[in-house]
């Protein structure tokens, strides 16, 4: 039985949220329920009869997702360049916050500056990059004699993994030192003039006090560099395009690949829910932990 | 102060120039290549141009159709954000006020989809949207963007409105208002702080973005900004600086909005970043 008020109700309901609710529903929640449901089918692209109920086939693209070696090995791969990243980027991030805000003049000239490549797309981020390793690296390492620097980074696989990195250090080094300068604002003064009077050092306030009071910027900037960078695509195609030899083709790259080069939709789905649920995991582990470390003053 | 913290501080101040000289140099190249012949970018990419000629900048907006790019994006991002705006800000409203089941259902799968990265729908979102030939068009595309962005919105309107006493709101419905136009005449005006919080972040985004238009717009006369600088730079890449000149016209206008409304985006990248 459904009372008027009832009907009332969802009238002012489809007035307020319905638009929106219905393209939440149908851009966001179908897709990703009808997604789970691809990775259980045989479906590939190439297929046009029934194209909304191919054959059930269980696990068996989760199996082969797994044992597809260049699956493992772009995962491992960007493991460790999200590694190398997350540590870079916040000890450079942590170490320019902690300078810009010790009073030094133009600071806020500086903040505005070292913020700006986080306003620009990484496809053109990849490709200012690309032409600094493939022409200007290469011109300093002739003239200055840099053997480091004779070829293209981009052109062997080690270097361009490095290249990756940097590039990425470089983009979010910026986004990160205004969370951190945010952190450090928030320290109270009287706090540190305390600290001081009680005759601590510098090095001293900053383990002692500044450090566990910046655990919440920690936990921020972790959370932000890890799911960002475990999602990479941008840069990736633009800086290296996954080469030299898919030496540096990362998961979403992987994916992408999967499911749009080769056409291989449900494979790419499982490989796309297996990242999910692994960023999912880490971060919600990374949150819990750096939450659990905050300290209330 | 005496004379070794005054040194300290240059020290400081000398250190960082340096850092930010270095950290800024891959865009000083672009700007000085992009002025100079391929020829000369060749030779020395340090050097300063020889003469001073916009040639490439012209012959680059031609060739990848600069206006045609530049005014698909403004539009789709224009029209998205402000679809965002308007439908985030009342389902909030409704999710705020209203006690129904309904709203705490969608809300709370509003807010768990939050951590669902793109990439794990791209692939059934394209099938879905490519078998009902829906695909090619910005009007689809503007509405995924409101798909995509109305969660953090309303997330961010959820918190704010909740901090608004409803003292003002029982006023004007007493008064015969209803809750259509209370919305708009007494708490939309309220919400401006946030408003121009996700206008910042929203902007960014699709301004920027790459993956889903590229997946989305498939004829090039539809190509965003970025989608026109990508396929110019495939084929232009040998070229220096005719692609030094598209490298710089993407990113100009937001060069020059940052510069203008610097505060305003730091402060409020700030506030999305800390939620």
């Amino acid at each position: 039985m459904i009372k008027p008020k009832n009907i009332r109700n969802l009238r002012t309901y489809i007035i307020f949220a319905g638009i929106p609710t219905l393209a939440f529903l149908t851009v966001v929640i179908l897709p990703f329920i009808y997604g789970v449901y691809l990775t259980f089918t045989d479906f590939n692209a190439v297929e046009t009869v029934n194209q909304f109920l191919s054959k059930f086939v269980g696990l068996s693209n989760y199996v082969k997702a797994i044992s597809d070696s260049a699956f493992r090995e772009s995962f491992l791969k960007t493991f460790k360049y999200v590694f190398y990243t997350m540590v870079f980027t916040n000890l450079i991030a942590f170490f320019l916050a902690y300078i810009l805000t010790s009073g030094i003049k133009g600071q806020n000239f500086f903040r505005v500056a070292f913020f700006t490549p986080n306003l620009i797309g990484g496809i053109i981020l990849g490709f200012i990059w690309q032409f600094i390793f493939n022409s200007a690296f290469p011109y300093i390492g002739y003239k200055l004699n840099i053997p480091l620097f004779y070829d293209s980074w981009l052109a062997t696989p080690q270097k361009a993994f490095w290249a990756l990195v940097t590039v990425t250090v470089w983009q979010y080094v910026g986004y990160m030192m205004m969370i951190y300068i945010a952190g450090f604002v928030s320290i109270p003064q009287d706090l540190l003039e305390a600290a001081t009077i009680d005759g601590a050092g510098k090095w001293h306030k900053l383990v002692r006090i500044i450090l566990p009071l910046m655990v919440p910027s920690f936990t921020v900037t972790i959370f932000l560099t890890l799911q960002r960078s475990f999602m990479v695509y941008d840069l990736n195609l633009a800086l290296t395009r996954g080469g030299p030899f898919k030496s540096t083709e990362l998961v979403s790259m992987h994916v992408y690949n999967e499911a749009f080069l080769y056409q291989r939709y449900a494979i790419g789905q499982a490989k796309a829910l297996i990242l999910f649920i692994t960023v999912a995991l880490i971060t919600m582990i990374q949150v819990y932990f750096s939450k659990k470390a905050e300290v209330e003053i | 102060m005496n004379i070794v913290q005054k040194l300290t501080n240059f020290l400081k101040f000398a250190a960082i120039l340096t850092i930010a000289i270095f950290y800024m140099s891959p865009f000083l190249m672009v700007i000085v290549n992009s002025f100079k012949q391929t020829s000369e970018i060749i030779l020395n990419p340090f050097k300063l141009p020889e003469s001073f000629s916009f040639a490439n900048y012209i012959s680059a907006a031609i060739k990848m159709k600069y206006w045609n790019a530049f005014l698909n994006t403004l539009i789709i991002t224009s029209f998205s954000i402000t679809l965002i705006v308007i439908f985030s800000s009342m389902a909030a409203y409704i999710f705020v006020r209203k006690n129904w089941s309904i709203n705490k259902i969608v809300f709370s799968m509003m807010i768990a989809s939050m951590i669902i990265p793109f990439q794990s729908i791209m692939i059934p979102l394209v099938k879905i949207y490519g078998s009902l030939n829906l695909l090619n068009n910005k009007w689809t595309l503007i509405y995924m963007y409101l798909g995509f962005g109305t969660s953090f919105a309303v997330f961010m309107y959820h918190g704010f409105i909740k901090g608004i006493p409803y003292e003002l709101e029982e006023a004007a419905l007493v008064d015969g208002a209803s809750e259509f136009q209370t919305f708009w005449k007494i708490v939309f005006p309220l919400l401006k702080p946030v408003t121009y919080t996700i206008v910042i972040l929203d902007s960014l985004w699709i301004w920027n973005d790459f993956l889903l238009p590229s997946l989305v717009l498939i004829s090039a006369e539809k190509r965003t900004l970025q989608l026109s600088t990508f396929y110019f730079y495939g084929t232009y890449n040998t070229d220096y600086g005719l692609a030094m000149a598209a490298l710089m016209l993407a990113i100009i206008p937001i060069i020059i909005i940052y510069l203008l409304l610097q505060k305003y985006i730091i402060a409020g990248i700030m506030k999305g970043a800390i939620k």
